[in-house]
């Protein structure tokens, strides 16, 4: 599989409501695409069913190894920050210096404001090695610092082969292609 | 992945309650001698009985913090991603749940037969009949921790469900039939991290 995420006519249907159907779609390495609508259009929907987390009811879905990143905080609040982060694997102190935290390594998650808890749930995902990265709100909680770590981020991931699914309904930086969800 | 989720299971648990159910089984073991009045034959008698009956409302109490906590933060759905199978995470939460229940059970059942009137041979009886039955009490605990995942008042609806299916467990075990206990628990506690795996996928859609 050369693209690292492909949806082929999926349709998917939530609560009994058609979120949208015959979706075509195509990212490879390098590429960004912002996912857009209003409110309950179903840009979170379409993260998650790009991470396998639901079910297409129509169509096909073919992924690559992919991480996730969304509002919830997959991190024992009890732990330190790296301890917590040490838990999923991968570079945590690379991860960590890029989006900032370093100085808050021994730090209980509990004591995190919530835009530091975002940053955490960035460093994860940036820490994680995988080609396809799927964001859903990024910027929410992330001051202007942390927005701007994350377009560095994103376009050093972009650069080194990978691929990024987001939904926002806010303007990304950089160049991203872009998919308007209807309500 | 499976041995970090049950040491991190087994650590939250320590750390955070796991010494709450253990007090509750004492303190229900403690009001029989005052229910039933102070004769120890009776007492003796009730007293296997008694015992499970308090492990079995114990066993209830850890309910809400088994599979909720981690399906509101994601770490479910991270677990997943990370190729977790669902019934790989259930087995991880069934045995770190056993082994932050089950040994500090079978330790307070020697002051509990006590409060009770147990002798030794009795006491052997019923830890007996613990050791078999806690895996199937743990998976129970997590399937239902699984169904109930989400669900407003999920503590009262918990009871509804768990105390009916321990219901051969208890047959078994207060009637020192452990070859039937053990099929009980061997088939509950195989069975469980299928249910566990198919709830937590029906809480995503």
């Amino acid at each position: 599989m050369s693209a690292l995420l492909r949806f082929e006519s999926v349709a998917l249907r939530r609560g009994g409501r058609l979120l949208f159907d015959g979706l075509d779609l195509e990212l490879g390495a390098g590429k960004a695409l912002q996912v857009a609508g209003p409110n309950g259009s179903g840009k979170s929907s379409l993260i998650r069913l790009a991470a396998g987390l639901l079910r297409a009811e129509q169509g096909q879905v073919e992924r690559s190894q992919l991480a996730m990143a969304d509002d919830a905080l997959p991190l024992d609040r009890e732990l330190t920050l790296k301890r917590a982060l040490n838990f999923w694997r991968g570079d945590v102190d690379v991860a960590m210096e890029r989006l900032g935290l370093s100085h808050l390594a021994q730090v209980p998650v509990r004591l995190l404001s919530s835009g530091q808890r975002k940053r955490a749930s960035l460093s994860r995902l940036a820490a994680s090695g995988a080609p396809l990265w799927l964001l859903d709100e990024p910027l929410n909680a992330l001051d202007a610092d942390g927005a701007e770590r994350l377009g560095r981020l994103i376009a050093d991931h972009r650069t080194s082969g990978g691929a990024v699914l987001a939904a926002s309904h806010q303007p990304l930086a950089g160049d991203w292609q872009r998919l308007e969800l209807r309500a | 992945m499976i041995g970090a989720l049950i040491a991190r299971d087994v650590r939250r648990g320590f750390a955070g309650a796991a010494w709450l159910p253990i007090a509750f089984f004492l303190l229900v073991a403690a009001l029989v001698p005052f229910a039933v009045g102070p004769d120890a034959q009776l007492l003796a008698r009730i007293a296997p009985g008694a015992l499970w009956i308090a492990a079995l409302t114990a066993a209830l109490l850890p309910i809400e913090r088994l599979i909720e906590p981690d399906r509101a933060d994601g770490v479910l759905d991270q677990l997943a991603l990370h190729g977790l199978a669902e019934e790989s995470v259930a087995f991880a939460k069934i045995a770190a749940h056993w082994l932050t229940f089950a040994p500090l059970l079978l330790v307070a059942a020697v002051p509990a037969s006590a409060l009770l009137a147990m002798d030794g041979a009795a006491l052997a009886r019923a830890e007996t009949a613990l050791a078999i039955g806690t895996p199937a009490l743990a998976a129970l605990a997590v399937c239902v921790a699984a169904m109930t995942a989400g669900v407003p008042r999920a503590g009262s609806l918990a009871g509804l469900l768990l105390l009916p299916l321990a219901v051969p467990l208890l047959i078994f075990a207060v009637a020192d039939a452990w070859l039937l206990e053990a099929a009980v628990s061997l088939l509950l506690t195989a069975g469980a991290p299928f249910v566990v795996g198919a709830a937590i996928r029906a809480a995503r859609t």
